[in-house]
């Protein structure tokens, strides 16, 4: 690890003040948190920060559900959020997403708010032997597009960088229209999940609308009867202990036999957790038959652009909305 | 792993930072100890407590052969700094046993030769007895995946498997967790 020096503060106004900046490799003072994907990162020198700000035991990990719906503490770790009882009842997609992530261990130190900041498993951000990613040194080109690329985004992607967000929560979170509560020095405000995370375009190294001196302090999910009927299908490569190649999480409020409203965000095909608002309004009205299914999900394949290893994602992205529909379709 | 590491960081490394004093509750007993900020709670165990019980495989949170419980909940020690763990009451394989008496777990480690070269053990056990107190350890199925954080090189996993059954047995099935 780079030297660094770590602040401890005694409450979160004095942690805000130290201005750290997560989601952005140039920031010269960053957070920790659960530090399982930071303590990685400083590890094999991909993050070099003069000053890491903790921020263990200065914000909220209550897990609040009422009427308006569901609060996470950012500070919730995954394990507690999956096992809690009223998140298992009332948002399962929620749990299933968090019990197929990462492993026990990692569950019981990782916190929400980390979660949603991990940074991208690309193994060329990961490894300082190459020089070029524009995620981790801006300007120095991308060693993914041309190279290694199974792994890599068929969504939203740039000439300057092709890679995924691997955060399985999110993904359910961008289906059930959560938002972020972030604080700064100068006051809280609430922005929707779904425009937290940036498009890489142009500069791939800042990954976030997080400010100087901001952090996530709650996650907040409306209620809605579809968080029930839900599903999280994730694709990898073993059984279980590994990021998605592709996962499709689907909410849906069923009329009879038919789809009312459809919510569905896609992992492991975007830049950032993607949702496909032109396949939801086709199967509005649809039957949970294969063939309109089908129809519907090839809406998400438009504008979807693949880079030779990872070409199979615009096909396997598809059948992985078709199956999940249909098991959460399924469920009563 | 860690591999490659670049000249310039290699030597901006050896510019050391101010160390810090902290206090870590291990096995029931306080330690008070000054260090660099970067040591991990696995080299403060392992490189200053001189508990080396506790294996480092990887060094990133992929293996599992550091995991240790911090308030009765498995963890990779790894992935922690040590200085952001004061006050947490951390349990490593040393602190397992009672004198000469076994868990449950390692004895059947034992019974069931559980093990070829004994690098992943520590870490297996520790992850098995939380995964037995947590109450995943209903079906070889369910063992499986909530022990898929622990690696096996020599893939003694069958019996892993199978000791963790027996203790959880042993121990009374404690469900519902
Ligand atoms: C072996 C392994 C396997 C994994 N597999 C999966 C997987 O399958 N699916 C998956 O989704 N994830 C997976 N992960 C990633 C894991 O979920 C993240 O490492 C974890 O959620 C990060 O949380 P943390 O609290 O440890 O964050 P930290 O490592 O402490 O921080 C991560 C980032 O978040 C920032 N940060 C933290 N909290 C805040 C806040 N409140 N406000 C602003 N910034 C903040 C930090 O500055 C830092 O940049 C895996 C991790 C490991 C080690
Ligand atoms: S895809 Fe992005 S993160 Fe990966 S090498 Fe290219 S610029 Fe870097
Ligand atoms: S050494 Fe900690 S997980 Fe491998
Ligand atoms: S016994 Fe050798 S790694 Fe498990």
């Amino acid at each position: 690890m780079h030297p660094f020096t770590l602040d401890r503060p005694r409450d979160l106004a004095a942690a805000l003040a130290l201005r750290a900046q997560a989601g952005r490799n140039d920031a010269p003072a960053e957070y920790i948190a659960g530090g399982t994907d930071m303590v990685q990162l400083l590890q094999e020198y991909v993050r070099q920060p003069e000053r890491l700000v903790s921020l263990a035991g200065l914000l909220d990990n209550r897990i609040e559900i009422g009427p308006q719906g569901l609060r996470l503490g950012v500070a919730a770790t995954m394990a507690e959020v999956a096992a809690d009882p009223a998140v298992v009842e009332q948002f399962p997609l929620i749990s299933e997403a968090l019990l197929n992530s990462a492993s026990p261990q990692v569950r019981n130190q990782a916190t929400m708010g980390g979660n949603l900041l991990q940074r991208t498993r690309c193994p060329y951000f990961r490894d300082v032997g190459y020089a070029a990613c524009n995620k981790r040194a801006p300007g120095s080109g991308c060693a993914a597009i041309g190279g290694e690329n199974r792994w890599h985004a068929v969504l939203g992607t740039s000439d300057d960088c092709i890679a995924t967000n691997p955060s399985d929560l999110a993904v359910a979170l961008v289906a059930l229209d959560a938002a972020v509560e972030i604080r700064g020095a100068g006051g809280s405000r609430s922005l929707p999940l779904v425009d937290f995370h940036r498009l890489p375009a142009a500069t791939p190294h800042i990954e976030t609308v997080l400010e100087p001196g901001e952090v996530i302090a709650a996650i907040t999910v409306p209620a809605s009867s579809a968080a029930r009927r839900s599903h999280y299908l994730k694709v990898r490569d073993r059984a279980s202990f590994e990021f998605a190649v592709v996962s499709a999480a689907v909410a849906l409020e069923m009329d009879g036999a038919r789809i009312r409203q459809a919510r569905i965000a896609l992992g492991g095909v975007g830049t950032k957790p993607w949702r496909v608002p032109r396949v939801e309004a086709a199967l509005a009205g649809a039957s949970l038959e294969p063939q309109s299914l089908r129809q519907a999900a090839a809406l998400a394949a438009e504008n979807a652009h693949g880079r030779g290893h990872n070409d199979f994602k615009i096909e396997l992205m598809q059948r992985a909305i078709v199956r999940a529909v249909e098991i959460a379709g399924a469920r009563a | 792993m860690p591999g490659f590491i670049p000249e310039a960081a290699a030597q901006a490394a050896d510019a050391r930072p101010a160390p810090l004093d902290l206090v870590l509750r291990v096995n029931g007993t306080e330690h008070r100890l000054t260090l660099d900020p970067r040591t991990t709670l696995l080299d403060a165990l392992r490189e200053h407590l001189h508990l080396t019980g506790s294996k480092k495989g990887c060094g990133l949170g992929q293996c599992g052969a550091c995991t240790v419980r911090m308030d009765g909940k498995g963890v990779k020690s790894c992935l922690s700094l040590a200085a952001l763990v004061e006050g947490r009451e951390i349990t490593t394989i040393e602190g397992l046993a009672q004198g000469d008496q076994l868990h449950p777990l390692q004895a059947a480690f034992i019974e069931r030769d559980a093990f070829q070269c004994g690098y992943c053990t520590s870490g297996q056990i520790m992850a098995g007895v939380a995964c037995i107190a947590e109450g995943h350890a209903g079906s070889p199925q369910e063992i499986r995946d909530w022990m898929s954080g622990n690696l096996c090189r020599c893939g003694a996993y069958d019996h892993i498997v199978a000791a963790i059954q027996d203790a959880a047995g042993a121990t009374g099935p404690a469900r519902g967790g």
